[in-house]
């Protein structure tokens, strides 16, 4: 059966959510489309434009936060933390996301499923420790830049060895069995005296330079030289990748991810590029692993438990599968915001989450044509959307101060007193908006729904008596959630593999043609 | 290595591996189970069974079973476990429908690829274990004082308590009971028609949709009558307790051929043997390894299990 006998992608099964999810999808990739091919067709110093602007403004980004915190006492505002370093966050989210750069080429070019990398980027970081530390039992105490290499080649080892024997296993028995290799590292980290059981071990060398005044370069309390550092490797690598990618290892990533038993057909060699994918992986995760280790000067096998794993398999799910660049917005989505919201100031905290959600209500909602006219859609969002901001950040810091300060003088009723009222006057004002366009129910179906949403978003954190610890104790059971989200709306991720993207599509629409159904 | 440690305890070390399979082998059954019929690894099972024993040990709290009260009389005991075993049941039947549901029904109509069915598994699993972590407790929970552990009779050396006896008891009667219901009832013939062939099934006029939910559900009760066992046998539970119970019983299902419902039995009785011999022999340290090693070694050597897998066909 060709592909002009098939049906048009039928408007067919599932849910109404599911329908305004695929409609989504549609429309974005042809706006993407667009403009992707337009700026395709700029001369090419043009188009690194962007990328250089980026690349200068996130080396610059510690700097300037370092500056202001000295001038005005407070770093960057809106996306600097407050609470804690900002550099040591930005080195944190470049270490996740070497982790996942490194974990796309197995899960997204090759399409294996990896729940063990956490595996790797132990064994990286342990290589380092073990052979640096003058603490450590082997006490070779070879400076970083001999560790770093040790720990890239073992990485790789680790991963030949893990990927030999299983390899030849389908999808998703080599999960589980990756899943349990990532475990016996951590156990075999926590009993084995050599490396340190459970205390770990400390003393990790730090890359070698010094400053201008005869100072470490790498030292303790600035970490924007790891990250500058960390930032280096991942350009290399990217671009490492990227050619990866494009030569012939990369297509034959491509045609098994795609159909592997075609690929074998073709005269791929299937399982050597896999034990490739594996081998190149593992070792991305041994030098982020290394890099890791020295900037913690210390390390334990806490660090790199199953969740660590997970967090990493988040970062490329909800990033973008196979998309290089959409890995890394998984890896800030993973580590960034968690520690943006931790001992977030109240009064930002509403206006951050508003903009997010009121974002992506604005998205969801505008996409159901036929359900108003725009203008009543656009108002009974705006209106709903901002009247549930405005309740959320009065109410809550009342809230929060009465709990804080009074202890508890049953704020729930107030919160739910007023609640109540105001969504009573934002059901009348959208009800005349929606009489007015001829729309009555569905314009006040909207209001709610924004009202609502915004709502809860903007409250949560004044539920949680300390907003960071809520948020950061939340944070694996949020990426749960999200990753059953973006399994069922977006599997592709927030920015897709064009070529992944349209793969799924294509089963969709076998589905709506009723082949394979 | 220290392998008089191994022959000197043997029959006690045979009778505990013998009842922790007993529970291995009932959690197998609800991978088996699904995997049957959907060639899917269902993730979230281990949260579908740490669902029950929350859901036992809340039973046993509103009860007034607590962990420092005396030891009850044995009929209250009775009682109390088969109310703990009815709630864990419904609970983790119930989380077994909704993960169906929300997390694998959807996909199903989108013809996903079978990684995203897994990844949407992997959320769903830190999504219920980790509301479990966040919402009631991140430490271990502990169960209270049910049983007197007391030895009944000795056998081979070994001394076989009452706890053994009642949690090996119940996993078989149990274990009975669902290979009566998938070879006898018309509902197993509808679970054993969808696995040979969905849409030749669909066609017959087996409703798919409702015969997976009832495998799911199927599988939450065996988890459910598990936990309860668990509880007894452990006295302990955690949010996270189904990470390692759910890979090991993952691994007896796949030792005895997932899919084969008399395998997973096989499967978790040999892997509760093996893991409790091994540990006497290379340390209880390394306890949770072995079942790891083994796994990858099944994989390797003998990736259809013991009795191959039967519930459908053969693997592709």
């Amino acid at each position: 059966m060709t592909q002009d006998t098939l049906a048009p992608p039928a408007p067919t099964t599932g849910s109404p959510l599911l329908r305004v999810a695929d409609a989504i999808a549609d429309r974005r990739s042809a706006a993407m489309g667009s403009f992707r091919s337009r700026f395709g067709r700029l001369p090419t110093p043009a188009r690194y434009v962007p990328a250089a602007i980026l690349l200068i403004v996130l080396v610059l980004l510690p700097v300037w936060d370092k500056n202001l915190r000295s001038s005005t006492g407070s770093g960057i505002p809106v996306i600097g933390t407050p609470n804690t370093s900002f550099s040591g966050v930005l080195f944190l989210v470049g270490a996740f996301a070497l982790c996942a750069i490194g974990l796309n080429v197995v899960v997204g070019f090759a399409g294996l499923l990896d729940l063990g990398y956490v595996g790797f980027y132990a064994v990286g970081a342990y290589t380092v420790s073990v052979f640096g530390s003058p603490s450590s039992d082997l006490a070779t105490a070879y400076p970083w830049l001999i560790c770093v290499p040790i720990g890239i080649a073992i990485a790789m080892v680790a991963g030949v060895i893990l990927g030999g024997p299983t390899l030849r296993l389908r999808g998703d028995y080599l999960a589980i069995v990756t899943l349990g290799f990532g475990e016996i590292v951590r156990l075999a980290a926590v009993n084995t005296s050599w490396l340190g059981n459970r205390s770990g071990i400390s003393n990790i060398p730090k890359p070698p330079g010094e400053k201008a005044d005869g100072s470490k370069l790498f030292g303790v309390v600035d970490i924007t030289p790891f990250y500058w550092l960390i930032l280096a490797f991942i350009i290399v690598i990217l671009v490492l990748i990227s050619n990866l990618e494009r030569s012939r290892v990369g297509r034959a990533w491509l045609a098994i991810r795609e159909d592997e038993d075609a690929a074998e057909l073709m005269g791929v060699p299937t399982f050597r590029f896999k034990l490739w994918a594996f081998a190149i992986g593992a070792a991305v995760g041994g030098i982020s692993g290394g890099i890791f280790a020295s900037r913690q000067g210390f390390i334990n096998p806490d660090t790199f438990d199953v969740l660590t794993s997970i967090l990493f398999l988040a970062a490329v799910v909800i990033g973008g599968s196979g998309n290089k660049f959409g890995v890394i917005l998984g890896a800030v989505i993973v580590v960034y915001v968690p520690e943006r919201l931790r001992g977030f100031d109240e009064s930002l905290f509403g206006a951050w989450f508003v903009v997010l959600i009121v974002a992506l209500l604005v998205a969801l909602i505008s996409q159901r044509k036929k359900l108003l006219s725009s203008t009543a859609r656009a108002i009974a969002t705006i209106v709903g959307g901002l009247l549930g901001f405005v309740v959320a950040v009065s109410v809550g810091t009342q809230l929060h101060s009465i709990v804080t300060d009074v202890g508890t003088d049953n704020p729930t009723r107030l919160l739910v007193g007023a609640l109540v009222l105001v969504a009573i006057a934002g059901i009348v004002l959208t009800r005349l908006i929606g009489l007015a366009s001829g729309d009555g129910p569905k314009a006040v179906a909207l209001f709610l729904g924004a009202f609502v949403t915004v709502l809860l978003g903007a409250i949560a954190p004044y539920v949680f008596d300390e907003i960071g610890d809520g948020v950061q104790a939340l944070r694996y059971f949020a990426f749960g959630i999200a990753l059953i989200v973006m399994s069922v709306f977006r599997p592709q991720g927030l920015l897709p593999n064009r070529r992944r993207a349209t793969e799924l599509a294509d089963r969709k629409k076998e589905v709506a043609a009723g082949v394979n159904a | 290595m220290d392998f008089s440690a191994l022959f000197d305890n043997f029959g006690q070390l045979t009778a505990t591996g013998f009842t922790q399979g007993a529970i291995y082998a009932l959690v197998a059954l609800g991978y088996t189970l699904v995997y049957g019929v959907l060639r899917l690894i269902n993730f979230a099972h281990s949260e579908v069974f740490v669902t029950g024993t929350f859901a036992a040990i809340l039973t046993l709290r509103l009860v007034g079973v607590g962990a420092d009260e005396a030891v009850p009389s044995v009929a209250i005991v009775i009682a109390v476990i088969l109310a703990a075993m009815v709630a864990a049941m419904a609970a983790s039947g119930a989380t077994a429908l909704v993960v169906e549901r929300i997390a694998y029904r959807p996909l199903r109509k989108r013809n996903a690829p079978p990684l995203v069915f897994l990844i949407s598994a992997i959320g769903a699993s830190i999504a219920i274990s980790e509301a479990f972590g966040v919402f009631y407790s991140r430490d271990n929970v502990p169960v209270g004082n049910l049983i007197e552990p007391s030895t009944q009779f000795e056998l081979f050396g070994a001394s076989i308590t009452n706890q053994m006896i009642l949690v090996v008891v119940a996993a078989f009667g149990v274990m009975i009971l669902l290979d009566t219901i998938i070879n006898r009832t018309r509902l197993g013939r509808g679970i054993r028609a969808v696995a040979m062939d969905p849409d030749a099934a669909a066609l017959m006029g087996v409703n798919k949709d409702r015969v997976i939910a009832w495998t799911f559900v199927l599988g939450g009760l065996m988890a459910g009558v598990a936990a309860v066992l668990y509880n007894l046998q452990f006295g302990v539970t955690k949010f996270n307790a189904g990470f390692l119970l759910g890979l090991k019983a993952f691994t007896a299902a796949v030792l005895g051929g997932i899919g084969n419902l008399r395998g997973a039995l096989l499967g978790g009785l040999l892997l509760g043997l093996v893991e409790n011999w091994g540990q006497a022999v290379i340390g209880s340290q390394w306890r949770d390894v072995i079942a790891f090693v083994f796994l990858i070694l099944v994989l390797m050597f003998r990736p259809t299990g013991l009795l191959g897998e039967s519930l459908g066909r053969a693997r592709a």
